[in-house]
C-alpha cells in the first residue's frame, strides 16, 4: 500500500526508534556516545543521531515518497546506560550497506560524523566504534603490504622493529639530516623516520632530502649487513606532489614512504595506498591531529575508530600511542585497537573497549608504533605490550645519549635484543625489567650509559579519556 | 658546549640481524631459545650460508624444516651437525610460523669461522 504525504515535522523516534531490529550481517553497526539537551527523552535524541547519519533531515519532504525510505534508512536499535555516567548513554545504529559507496572510507565518515556532529539538540556526540561488515570490507583496499610482505622485505623476524624520528625536527640542511640517518641506522635501528613536520620547506626541500637520506640508507645496509629504511615523508599540498615524491623514493630504491593521513585525508591516504601496492612500497603512517578528534571522552570520535579506518584505506604501519610515554593512552584501550590493526577477528570486549564482534577477513595486519617520549628503562613493558609485531621508536631516547644516535641506537638494540631473548626464555620482562637490563648493560658500555642518562625521567600523568567502566 | 672526555666513539658493527647485538649465546640460553619455538607450535629449521651472502634472501636449508619435531636435543644436534658440515658458514635456527607463513623466531646460532 502506497504512503500519503502528510507535511510538517514529524517525531524522530516514530521512524529511527526500532528496538525490534535484529541487524543484518551486511549492516554496517555504530555505537555513539550521545549527551543530549536537558529533556529531550534518549529515544528521540537517538532517534535523531541515526536519522541525520542517514536519510533524514529535519522535515517532512514529499520525494521520500519517491523511494522505499525502508530500505536505506539508518535505524537505532538498541540503547545503553554509559557505566559511571548518568548524563549520556550509548545509542546502537544499523546502517544498510546500500548507503556506502564500495571501497570509500571518506564516503563513511561522511555519512556517520558529518552534519550529525553540529546537530542542536546534542550537547555532544561521541562515535565509539564502528563494526565493518565484511560486505563492506572487501570493497576496501587495506594495507598495501601487511606485516608478513613487511617482515620478508626487511629481513626482521622475531622481535619488535626499532625506529627513530630524526631530530632536531625542524631547521637542518638535507646534508645534516642525512648525517643523522647514517648515525641511527649505522648504530643498530631498522628505521628512520622523517618527522611529521618535515614536508618541503625552505630550509630542505624534499629532493635534497630525499638524496641524502638514500645515500644515507645504503651506507649504513653495505657497513652493518643489515635491512634498513627510512620513512620519507610523501605528505604534500596536493595529490599531483605527493605522487611525485613518491616516484621519487621509488627511484632512489627506498623500500619504505610516509603519509600523514588525517591531515593528508582519507581520499589521499587511499590513493596512496593503492600506489604503494602497484609499487612495491611500504607506507607508515603518522596520525597529527588525531587528539583534536580523538580525546575528549564525550565528543568527536574514538582513535579504535580511526584505526580500522586506517587499516581499511591502507597503511603498513599506524603510530597507536606509548601507553608508557609522553603521550595520551590507557593500557586497555590500546591494546583494543591494536588488536583492531593486526589480528584477523577481534571480538567484543567492553573492557578494552571494543563495543563490536569484528571480522578482518583475509585484510593484511598493520604495524602498531610506538613513538614519544619513550627510552631504555620502558623498553622492558614495550615490549610486553606490543608484542613482536610493532615499531619502537626512541627520538629523544636515541639523539639524547652522551655519545651520539650512533651509541644511543645501539643501547636500545641491545635493550630490546635482551628483553626478547629474556620473554623468550619464560622470564616476566616487567617484573623483572631491572634485572635484564642492567645483565645486559654489562656488555654494552652504550646502554649502561643510556640507562644512567634517563634513569629519572617518568610522565605519570593520568589519563583524559577513560573506558567507561564503575 | 666544551668537548667532554668521556664521550666514547662508537663504531660500527656487521651484525646479523635479530640477537646481533648480544654476546655469543651459552648452550643453556640456546635451548631456552629452542624450548620457545617449540612451546608456540612453530617448526624449527637450519639454515646456512657463506658470509659473502649473508644479506641473500634465501639461506641454503639444511635438510627440511623439522615439521612437528618437539625434541629439544634432536635439534641441537641438527644445529651442530650442520656447523660441523659447514664450518665456514653462518647457521642460524628459524622458528616457522606456517599461520603467519612469517619466521617467529629467527638468530644465528653459529658464526662462520
Amino acid at each position: 500500500m502506497s504512503k500519503k504525504y502528510d507535511a510538517g515535522v514529524k517525531e524522530y523516534r516514530d521512524t529511527y526508534w526500532t528496538p525490534d531490529y535484529i541487524p543484518l550481517d551486511t549492516d554496517l553497526l555504530a555505537c555513539f556516545k550521545v549527551t543530549g539537551q536537558e529533556g529531550v527523552p534518549k529515544e528521540e535524541v537517538a532517534a535523531a543521531v541515526a536519522a541525520e547519519s542517514s536519510t533524514g533531515t529535519w522535515s517532512t519532504v514529499w520525494s521520500e515518497l519517491l523511494t522505499d525510505l525502508d530500505f536505506y534508512k539508518g535505524r537505532c536499535y538498541r540503547i545503553e546506560d554509559v557505566p559511571g555516567d548518568k548524563e549520556s548513554f550509548y545509542a546502537f545504529i544499523a546502517y544498510p550497506l546500500d548507503l556506502f559507496e564500495e571501497g570509500s572510507i571518506t564516503n563513511v565518515l561522511t555519512s556517520l560524523v558529518g552534519n550529525v556532529f553540529g546537530f542542536k539538540a546534542l550537547r555532544h556526540l561521541r562515535l565509539e566504534d564502528i563494526r565493518f561488515p565484511m560486505a563492506f570490507i572487501k570493497t576496501c583496499p587495506g594495507p598495501p603490504n601487511g606485516i608478513c610482505v613487511e617482515r620478508d622485505r626487511m629481513n626482521k623476524y622475531g622481535r619488535p622493529l626499532l625506529g627513530c624520528t630524526i631530530k632536531p625536527k625542524l631547521g637542518l640542511s638535507g646534508k645534516n639530516y642525512g648525517r643523522v640517518v647514517y648515525e641511527c641506522l649505522r648504530g643498530g635501528l631498522d628505521f628512520t623516520k622523517d618527522d611529521e613536520n618535515i614536508n618541503s620547506q625552505p630550509f630542505q626541500r624534499w629532493q635534497n632530502r630525499f638524496e641524502f637520506v638514500a645515500e644515507a640508507v645504503q651506507l649504513a645496509q653495505e657497513e652493518t649487513g643489515e635491512k634498513k629504511g627510512h620513512y620519507l615523508n610523501c605528505t604534500a599540498a596536493t595529490p599531483e606532489e605527493m605522487y611525485e615524491r613518491a616516484e621519487f623514493a621509488k627511484e632512489l630504491g627506498q623500500p619504505i614512504i610516509m603519509h600523514d593521513y588525517i591531515t593528508g585525508g582519507f581520499t589521499a591516504n587511499t590513493g596512496l595506498s593503492k600506489w604503494c601496492r602497484k609499487n612495491g612500497m611500504l607506507l607508515h603512517i603518522h596520525r597529527a591531529m588525531h587528539a583534536v578528534i580523538d580525546r575528549h571522552p564525550k565528543h568527536g570520535i574514538h582513535f579504535r575508530v580511526l584505526a580500522k579506518c586506517l587499516r581499511l584505506s591502507g597503511g603498513d604501519q599506524l603510530h597507536t600511542g606509548t601507553v608508557v610515554g609522553k603521550l595520551e593512552g590507557d593500557r586497555q584501550t590500546t591494546l583494543g585497537f591494536i588488536d583492531q590493526l593486526r589480528e584477523s577477528f577481534v571480538p567484543e570486549d567492553r573492557s578494552r573497549g571494543n563495543f563490536f564482534d569484528q571480522d578482518w577477513g583475509s585484510m593484511p595486519g598493520v604495524f602498531a608504533v610506538a613513538s614519544g617520549g619513550i627510552h631504555v628503562w620502558h623498553m622492558p613493558a614495550l615490549v610486553a605490550i606490543f608484542g613482536d609485531d610493532s615499531v619502537l621508536q626512541f627520538g629523544g631516547g636515541t639523539h639524547g645519549h652522551p655519545w651520539g644516535s650512533a651509541a644511543g641506537a645501539a643501547a636500545n638494540r641491545v635493550a630490546l635484543e635482551a628483553c626478547v631473548k629474556a620473554r623468550n626464555a619464560g622470564r616476566e620482562i616487567e617484573k623483572e625489567s631491572r634485572d635484564i637490563l642492567m645483565e645486559a648493560a654489562k656488555h654494552s658500555p652504550e646502554l649502561a650509559i643510556a640507562l644512567e642518562t634517563w634513569k629519572e625521567i617518568k610522565f605519570e600523568f593520568d589519563t583524559v579519556d577513560k573506558l567507561d567502566v564503575n | 658546549m666544551p668537548f667532554k672526555s668521556t664521550v666514547g666513539d662508537y663504531q660500527t658493527v656487521a651484525t646479523l640481524e635479530t640477537f646481533g647485538f648480544l654476546p655469543p649465546m651459552s648452550q643453556d640460553e640456546i635451548y631456552d631459545q629452542i624450548a620457545y619455538i617449540i612451546a608456540q607450535g612453530w617448526s624449527p629449521l637450519v639454515e646456512h650460508v657463506h658470509p659473502s651472502r649473508s644479506m641473500a634472501t634465501y639461506w641454503s636449508y639444511w635438510k627440511l624444516p623439522f615439521f612437528g619435531e618437539k625434541d629439544l636435543g634432536v635439534i641441537v644436534s641438527e644445529l651442530e651437525a650442520c656447523h660441523r658440515a659447514y664450518p665456514d658458514h653462518h647457521v642460524r635456527l628459524v622458528g616457522y610460523d606456517a599461520y603467519t607463513q612469517s619466521q617467529g623466531s629467527c638468530f644465528v646460532v653459529f658464526e662462520a669461522r
